[in-house]
């Protein structure tokens, strides 16, 4: 029993690589569909404004440029905490992965300023569609963020314990992948939702 | 079938150190790292400033540049994919390029294109 779920850790494709890493990628690549989907639902509504505020009167162009900033940076310190994983290095490992959770929670904590600013200005969720369209694209990646600080936290829990299963290299940058992408989306998000006028 | 198993279990291992040394053959260096986080900085520097500054009919198509040109940054060096097997890059496009394929269509069909 033990054999075999040691064996399993070590799992690769017949190609030769980690099926954990390909999951992952898959994974990443179906999320496209995803905030796509959001995306493309925001870019058609954002217009529809029947009542309340319309977008130019609600968004903080600076505030959200200095959240967009620090997400940006969570991915530098996310790279080194793989670099250092890669290296063994676990006290600079956990140095980076908790740097990265608090930068993550720094733009969680800037979305929720940012949701109560524009609830307080009348813009609610059932407001109008671009009310609607704003919050579940932009909460959908709230929650997306939400969920890595989650990991990360989880990571530097177990691997203070030294009970990471498997490489933990891999599972470092596996938690890496997903951050980063979390990233790129709200690339993509801060441009067209909030720099692109209606 | 204990054999088999320990054997697969030291060949997975050997698949694994290769990967992990590959990976640290194919990761930028530190110094690496911070020169592509300040040029996504700058990037989105100008980006915010669109903002407030005029770039007439360049406004538009440069925003749209400059959110491509970091997004495929971060994918190339953060993410490594730039560095890794190609089987990635075939998962992650594939779904980038069907997800950008359906809903261009999508918003097409509602003339999203022609306001």
């Amino acid at each position: 029993m033990a054999d075999t779920a040691v064996a399993h850790e070590g799992h690769t494709s017949s190609t030769g690589i980690s099926n954990v890493k390909l999951g992952m990628w898959l994974f990443l690549g179906s999320e496209c569909l995803l905030f796509g989907g959001l995306i493309s639902t925001y870019m058609l509504y954002r217009g529809r404004v029947s009542n309340g505020p319309t977008p130019e009167q609600v968004y903080d162009i600076p505030f959200t440029s200095v959240s967009s900033f620090v997400l940006l940076m969570s991915s530098l310190t996310m790279v080194l905490a793989v670099s250092a994983a890669a290296k063994k290095d676990d006290r600079g490992t956990n140095l980076w992965l908790v740097v990265t959770a608090l930068l993550g929670a720094t733009f969680v904590g800037g979305q929720v300023y940012e949701f109560t600013a524009f609830y307080n200005e009348g813009l609610g969720f059932t407001t109008s569609l671009f009310g609607s369209s704003f919050y579940t694209l932009t909460g959908f990646h709230g929650v997306h963020v939400t969920v890595g600080i989650i990991m990360l936290m989880a990571l530097v829990a177990i691997n203070k314990r030294s009970r990471v299963p498997g490489s933990k290299a891999e599972t470092v940058e596996m938690i890496g992948l997903y951050w980063h992408f979390v990233d790129i989306v709200w690339i993509i998000i801060f441009t067209l939702v909030y720099l692109i006028p209606v | 079938m204990t054999t088999h198993t320990t054997e697969h279990t030291a060949a997975s291992h050997g698949d694994r150190a290769h990967g992990s040394a590959e990976h640290a053959e194919h990761g930028m260096s530190t110094r690496g790292y911070i020169n592509i986080a300040l040029i996504l900085a700058a990037i989105t520097a100008l980006e915010v400033s669109t903002y407030y500054v005029d770039f007439g009919p360049l406004f538009l198509p440069a925003l749209l540049i400059m959110m491509v040109v970091k997004f495929f940054m971060v994918v190339s060096y953060f993410m490594h994919l730039k560095f890794d097997n190609k089987i990635f890059s075939w998962m992650f496009y594939a779904g980038l390029f069907l997800a950008v394929g359906v809903y261009v269509a999508a918003l097409g069909t509602f003339h999203f294109f022609l306001r």
